[in-house]
């Protein structure tokens, strides 16, 4: 199936199978690596992306449906190189070992401090729930969403 | 795993969805939010020759409030009823389960038709549904017919739902003056299915129990009412000693399953707990609601 959509700003064209998800379109046909393949059945998170200003799970949506939707991946989050308040926040807490996780928990962190830029602990440990790292024990994330929070709102 | 080779639909309106439901019946699955459909196509659990996705079909998405019901469109965006203010105001139990579904980034995309087609019994929707007596409405080519929830839950992942019929519409009454609730689960983590849920809900008229519903998640193969701790409520003023015989009581009503996240015993043990935190909070909420 023919589609066009939007992501990370520049409008796009592919001709994914029906079966074909988001998460693989992304990798597999515009080459955006970024964005991880875990579990593939929606249990990680690591394929979290924004659509239409959402957070939601690559691998549970087909890349079909996804046509004529506003999509960001980790790619949109930092285009000049230069990391934003959460990336710098995150990388200043130590919140990542091995960065499989890294960019589904800063995409589904990035959705969830635009819709609650005041959130406290217990919020963003909820929000962030849903992604799995094998690392860090959690508590470096926590921080760091915490950390890119405050520094949002001295800024 | 990556999915299996499927047909796929897109229709754009409700009669071009069931005329193709029509057409190619139990080889086809309906795609909703796909929250459950496509891990269960990943996991090799589903095999349809053509999936039928709905999220392009006009009108089946909203929430409007008549006439004593509260009636969601079966595609609405589970976020979508949770930030719904009619939702919060008129099915406070519904507007309670809904934060407890899933992951934030599942109520992105999963949907309150879609939970409730699924039918699997350890979610948060089918025990909120069959509680309240929620209403279904399927549509297929030869017309339109209502499901009350009592008999929509037919088995494990299994409904009333023919094979050529779509669920359009999930009506709730609208909680009454005195009502007070309470969706309690108890989960591994915040977002997991959970080892037991319980909806309940406690009507108050002068201070005794005038309605009681209770319906639990995660014990059966469906979601199961505590038909025999409604009985014992109804008539009764709230109070510790009438919530833990209902606890007791509780039990005799389930059966639970076992399996690696607990035994038959224990789920019947946390049952019994959630039916006392549900009731007291239930009876506690119920003055807050005039």
């Amino acid at each position: 199936m023919d589609i066009t959509l939007r992501i990370n700003g520049a409008t796009c064209t592919g001709s994914p199978e029906a079966r074909t998800t988001l998460a693989d379109f992304l990798r597999d046909d515009l080459n955006l690596t970024g964005t991880h393949v875990g579990c593939e059945h929606g249990v990680c998170g690591a394929c979290t992306v924004i659509v239409d200003g959402r957070a939601v799970r690559s691998c549970l949506m087909l890349a079909v449906q996804a046509a004529g939707s506003e999509v960001t991946t980790i790619e949109g989050l930092a285009p000049d190189g230069e990391l934003g308040t959460l990336q710098q926040a995150m990388w200043d807490s130590h919140s990542f070992q091995c960065g499989f996780c890294t960019p589904g928990f800063v995409m589904q962190a990035t959705a969830f401090l635009r819709a609650h830029p005041d959130a406290g602990e217990r919020q963003v440990r909820a929000a962030l729930s849903g992604n799995i790292c094998r690392c860090t024990g959690y508590q470096s994330i926590i921080d760091g969403v915490l950390l890119a929070a405050e520094r949002a709102r001295q800024s | 795993m990556k999915l299996p080779p499927v047909d796929y639909e897109a229709p754009k309106t409700v009669p071009e969805a069931v005329e193709l439901l029509g057409e190619h019946l139990d080889q086809a699955s309906v795609l909703a939010g796909g929250q459950s459909l496509i891990p269960l196509l990943a996991l090799r659990l589903a095999h349809p020759v053509v999936l039928i996705d709905i999220n392009g079909v006009d009108g089946l998405s909203g929430v409007s409030a008549t006439d004593g019901w509260v009636a969601i469109g079966a595609m609405t965006r589970e976020y979508v009823a949770e930030e719904s203010q009619t939702v919060a105001d008129a099915v406070p139990l519904l507007a309670a389960a809904l934060p407890m579904i899933g992951h934030e980034a599942i109520r992105s995309r999963g949907t309150i038709g879609g939970s409730l087609a699924h039918a699997d019994p350890a979610a948060e929707l089918p025990a909120v549904a069959l509680a309240l007596d929620a209403e279904f409405v399927v549509r297929s080519q030869s017309g339109e017919r209502v499901i009350p929830a009592a008999d929509w839950f037919e088995g494990y992942l299994t409904t009333s739902r023919l094979p050529d019929e779509l669920l359009v519409e999930v009506r709730f009454p609208v909680a009454r003056r005195g009502t007070g609730i309470s969706f309690q689960e108890v989960a591994r983590r915040h977002g997991d299915f959970a080892v037991v849920g319980l909806a309940a809900s406690l009507t108050l008229s002068d201070g005794a129990i005038s309605d009681a519903r209770l319906a639990f998640s995660g014990v059966s193969d469906v979601p199961v009412r505590a038909v025999g701790v409604e009985d014992l409520l109804v008539g009764e003023r709230p109070s510790a000693d009438l919530f833990d015989e209902a606890a007791r009581r509780a039990t005799e009503d389930i059966d639970p399953p076992a399996d690696l996240h607990g035994s038959s015993d224990y789920r019947k043990k946390v049952a019994a707990a959630l039916v006392r935190r549900g009731l007291r909070a239930a009876a506690d909420n119920a003055g807050e609601r005039k």
